[in-house]
């Protein structure tokens, strides 16, 4: 009986071992999966803040965790992928400490008021910072991307020294993981044997000039090959892009390394200068529409001396019925302060100087003028300085109240408005990047991903994803940017990453899969503000 | 006998999920050896369940039947396309059956069953790629059933009696695909709720044109368990104001979940030292059309589960090898109520083929030991769940069941 028992028991724990499901084809196997001619053991990213996974206007945790090298980094592990080290900060409120004072802004998040309704980006203010810049985490990072770098920046000795943050010479982003404070992050880079890399380098070049409203010099109008004489809002000058471009590459592929290059995406087309529309001043509004009569009246006084001077275009009037645009300072237009000055002596007397300069470059905007994201919150608001300057020079309050309003009746400065030269001068240093980077691209071997294609999609019609969702550029709703305008959501750091896979697949036959975009989050909600 | 049950509804908590849907075939040792056939077989107190009006035709005037199995699962998931690969935790159920009957004279027997005709468990890697459809789920309903069986002639009987049920569930998932808390931890939804309880009844008939000949008819009605005191928690949602996302906590919710109802038509035939019987069930699934939470804070869950009713065909053989041991042998096609599109993970079932065997140890002429086991073997199937967030969630499902069980029969 005993014996028996035995036996039963061992054939019911053979007949359980072999009723383990498996499948025909298990996905874990070698074989579904391949690395064709690329070895990705291991994968080192280099970039700006998109590469990073910088979002919601900072660095946290979370949008790291869901940058593209990140991403794809976990699908090359079906195929010999290494492990991915990120430098993580030390939390998801975003922001930053130098020596415990904080010097960079936490996350935005999009709060809504008590009844529902959005109330917008807001700064987040649930938990305090905590990442300390000057703790240094050490120098081997898969993921070298550094917000707010550009093309020559990784190149630049001097870039991670902690000493040169708060001068504005250093990254601060880099300090926390610079080997010294003397390397470049090219150096570094290298210095960790990549066997795969990626470069998606470029975006900053012309990006704060553009997010400034073209403060900036354009490097390529006067041809200024030297990088370490650039503002910080400059373009840079192609030339300078292309030698820095190839000197990365030669760099990185020294060891016989494959990689990834991706295209810079045409600026203009994020939401940070699609969502301000150039007409926003509504008659409806309480604070504008009673006022318009006046304004209009004031106007015309000023409208026919420009048609005196022969710039019968620059006329400002608003609509009573519909939406006005805006006024600006146009820099490329002629000034005419001076005759300005002469032909309104008998409206304004001695006021007149002071009116001629205020409109000596202003016109109404256009459709073909972008306002920034940033100018949404000074728009139709006083300029208390310009108040206090004016009432300096004689007015009255109750005057210098009505040339003081942004946007109205005091034109828009330059930083808030990117004129068509402005877009002229971005979209032709962009295209010679572009050039740069494709032309080099084929040099090497090296695998394409043309990211401003897929933008241009977003912007323009939209991506289709499963399930009926579409990723768009528009802000907030869109999906496709985070709250600050102008970097990815996790979805569209997905999307770009099966762009990526597509390109390796392509170039080298690797055989990767791909991430569903669906799974990956949008914008990020939390009542957490002040 | 209360105490008895009572302690056994305490004990058989733990249930499992097999066959179609959540539909568990697992309801006494020696039908399960035989394929889980049993509405025309005259045997053992097993009818209680199978077919009520058969066990007036039973010889002793105390008949016992208890079993347990115990249930081993486990349900593999990968997508190609992605890159993903999920496995259940291999959990073991072990569902019980007690059943008992007396004839009361020659034409009335009374009997009483307690068995677990549906369940499941099914826990997934928290946070897998399909947390927005399960990350875990437990379902259990515990029948009770008293049964009266009147003999008209020695052809015919009929038998039948209501249904207790008390039930529990626990459900987990993730909000959507990809909702979470500031600090990325993913937005869930959880519900707790035992002590559902509802009525049913069974009625059965047989039909014996010959001595070795039985034929038998059953039908179990549905039971719609109605959850409305059951607590749900809901946790990492973000802080926001945002209409349409519920606020962190616990609030109440309510919740219908359909026992669909059974018909079984079937034979047995008894021949010298050997009986074959056949079962075919018909189990009517249409009834769940879709599982719809509504939560007390407001908010809702709509999941459509879009049933078709289902057959099982059944076959079993039972050889008596010597005086004290009778060998057992069956099988059984189980096609799946799930439609195309509806694949959801809580329940992956898609046809299976069911493999038994058995035998009966008389250890004396009153007692035996009955063991048996089930191997229930599905295809790999591609396939997926589209009416949830986000859109198609699918890839490739493959699963197994295992079940040894062991049981008493005791007759007097």
């Amino acid at each position: 009986m005993m014996r028996k028992n035995i036996k039963y028991l061992a054939i019911l724990a053979l007949g359980f071992v072999a009723c383990e499901p498996e499948f025909d084809n298990p996905i874990e196997e070698s074989g579904v999966y391949t690395n064709g001619e690329a070895d990705f053991s291991t994968y080192v990213a280099l970039g700006n803040s998109l590469t990073a996974g910088f979002a919601d206007g900072a660095l946290y945790i979370t949008g790291q965790e869901n940058s593209y090298p990140n991403i794809i980094s976990q699908q090359f592990k079906s195929a010999g992928g290494g492990d991915f080290i990120q430098p993580l900060m030390a939390d998801n409120t975003g922001g930053a400490l130098l020596g415990g004072t904080q010097i960079l802004d936490n996350r935005f998040v999009l709060a809504f008021d008590d009844k529902g309704a959005p109330i917008g980006p807001d700064i987040y203010t649930g938990a305090a910072p905590t990442t300390e810049i000057s703790t240094n985490l050490g120098s081997s990072f898969n993921n070298m991307g550094i917000p707010g770098a550009k093309s020559f920046h990784l190149a630049a000795p001097e870039y991670g020294n902690v000493a040169g943050v708060q001068p504005g010479l250093a990254n601060p982003y880099y300090v926390r993981f610079a080997s010294s404070t003397t390397s470049t992050v090219i150096q570094d880079a290298v210095a960790q044997d990549p066997t795969f890399f990626s470069l998606w380098i470029g975006n900053n070049d012309i990006l704060s000039y553009a997010t400034s409203g073209g403060v900036g010099v354009d490097q390529n109008e006067v041809p200024n090959l030297d990088p370490s004489t650039y503002g910080s809002t400059d373009i840079t000058n192609t030339t300078v892009f292309a030698g820095v471009y190839s000197q990365l590459l030669d760099a990185l592929t020294a060891n016989g390394a494959k990689g990834v290059v991706l295209s810079l995406p045409s600026v203009t087309s994020i939401p940070f200068f699609t969502t301000v529309p150039h007409a926003p001043l509504n008659p409806a509004d309480e604070s504008f529409g009673p006022q318009i009569p006046t304004l209009n009246a004031t106007y015309a006084g000023l409208n026919l001396a420009f048609e005196a001077l022969g710039v019968p275009e620059r006329a400002i009037q608003f609509s009573t019925t519909s939406a006005s645009a805006v006024v600006i300072k146009d820099e490329s237009l002629t000034d005419i302060t001076d005759g300005l000055a002469l032909a309104l002596a008998g409206t304004f007397g001695p006021l007149a100087p002071v009116v001629a300069a205020q409109f000596g470059q202003a016109r109404q905007a256009t459709a073909n003028d972008l306002l920034v994201l940033t100018s949404s919150s000074v728009i139709g608001k006083l300029d208390t300085d310009r108040l206090a300057e004016l009432m300096g020079l004689g007015l009255s309050q109750e005057q210098a109240g009505q040339f003081s309003v942004k946007g109205v009746s005091l034109p828009l400065e330059d930083q808030y408005v990117l004129i068509p030269a402005e877009q002229t001068a971005i979209e032709n240093a962009r295209n010679g990047f572009n050039a740069t980077i494709s032309a080099l691209a084929a040099a090497n071997g090296l695998a394409f991903y043309d990211a401003a294609a897929d933008l241009a999609q977003a912007a323009n019609g939209g991506i289709p994803l499963q399930g009926g969702e579409i990723v768009t550029s528009q802000f907030i709703t869109g999906g496709g940017f985070s709250l600050d305008g102008v970097h990815p959501t996790p979805r569209a750091q997905a999307i770009i990453a099966n762009g990526i896979l597509d390109a390796v697949k392509k170039t080298y036959g690797a055989n990767l899969p791909k991430v569903n975009p669906v799974d990956y989050g949008t914008v990020t909600l939390s009542n957490n503000i002040n | 006998m209360r105490k008895l049950l009572l302690l056994v509804l305490f004990v058989s908590v733990a249930t499992v999920t097999y066959a179609g849907g959540y539909r568990v075939s697992v309801q006494g040792q020696r039908a399960i050896a035989m394929g889980h056939t049993g509405v025309g077989v005259v045997n053992s107190a097993e009818l209680v369940f199978f077919n009520p009006a058969g066990l007036v035709y039973l010889e002793n005037k105390l008949n016992v039947s208890v079993g347990v199995s115990g249930v081993f699962t486990d349900v593999l998931y990968q997508n190609t396309e992605f890159g993903v690969s999920s496995e259940t935790d291999s959990s073991v159920g072990t569902p019980l059956n007690i059943y008992a009957s007396y004839k009361v004279n020659d034409w009335m027997s009374l009997g009483l069953g307690v068995y677990t005709p549906y369940g499941s468990e099914v826990t997934w890697p928290t946070n897998w790629e399909g947390s927005h459809l399960v990350n875990e789920i437990e379902l259990a309903a515990i029948y009770v059933q008293p049964v009266v069986s009147f003999k008209l002639s020695d052809h015919f009987s009929i038998g039948g009696g209501p249904i207790f049920v008390t039930g529990s569930v626990q459900f987990n998932r993730n909000a959507n695909r990809t909702a979470t808390d500031i600090e990325g931890n993913r937005s869930n939804i959880a519900i707790d709720d035992s002590g559902v309880t509802n009525w049913g009844w069974s009625v059965g008939a047989m039909f014996n044109p010959t001595e070795d000949l039985h034929i038998g008819f059953s039908y179990r009605s549905e039971i719609i368990l109605e959850s409305e005191d059951g607590e749900a928690t809901f946790s990492n949602f973000p802080n926001t104001t945002r209409p349409g996302i519920p606020p962190n906590g616990t609030t109440s919710f309510n919740a219908e979940l359909p026992l669909p109802a059974e018909l079984t038509v079937g034979l047995s035939y008894e021949c010298d030292k050997w009986l074959f019987a056949f079962d075919y069930n018909r189990q009517f699934w249409e009834v769940y059309e879709s599982l719809d939470l509504t939560f007390g804070n407001g908010s809702s869950s709509i999941n459509p589960r879009n049933y078709k009713n289902s057959s099982v065909y059944r076959f079993g053989v039972q050889y008596e090898a010597t005086e004290k041991i009778t060998l057992r042998a069956g099988y059984y096609r189980d096609e799946t109520p799930v439609q195309p599109g509806f694949f959801a993970p809580e329940t992956p079932r898609n046809d299976s083929d069911g493999f038994t065997g058995g035998l009966s140890f008389a250890v004396t002429p009153k007692l035996a030991i009955d063991a048996s086991f089930f191997y229930l073997r599905f295809e790999e199937v591609d396939a997926s769940y589209d009416a949830g967030s986000g859109g198609p969630f699918g890839g490739t499902y493959k699963s197994s069941a295992f079940a040894p069980g062991l049981g008493l029969t005791y007759k007097m």
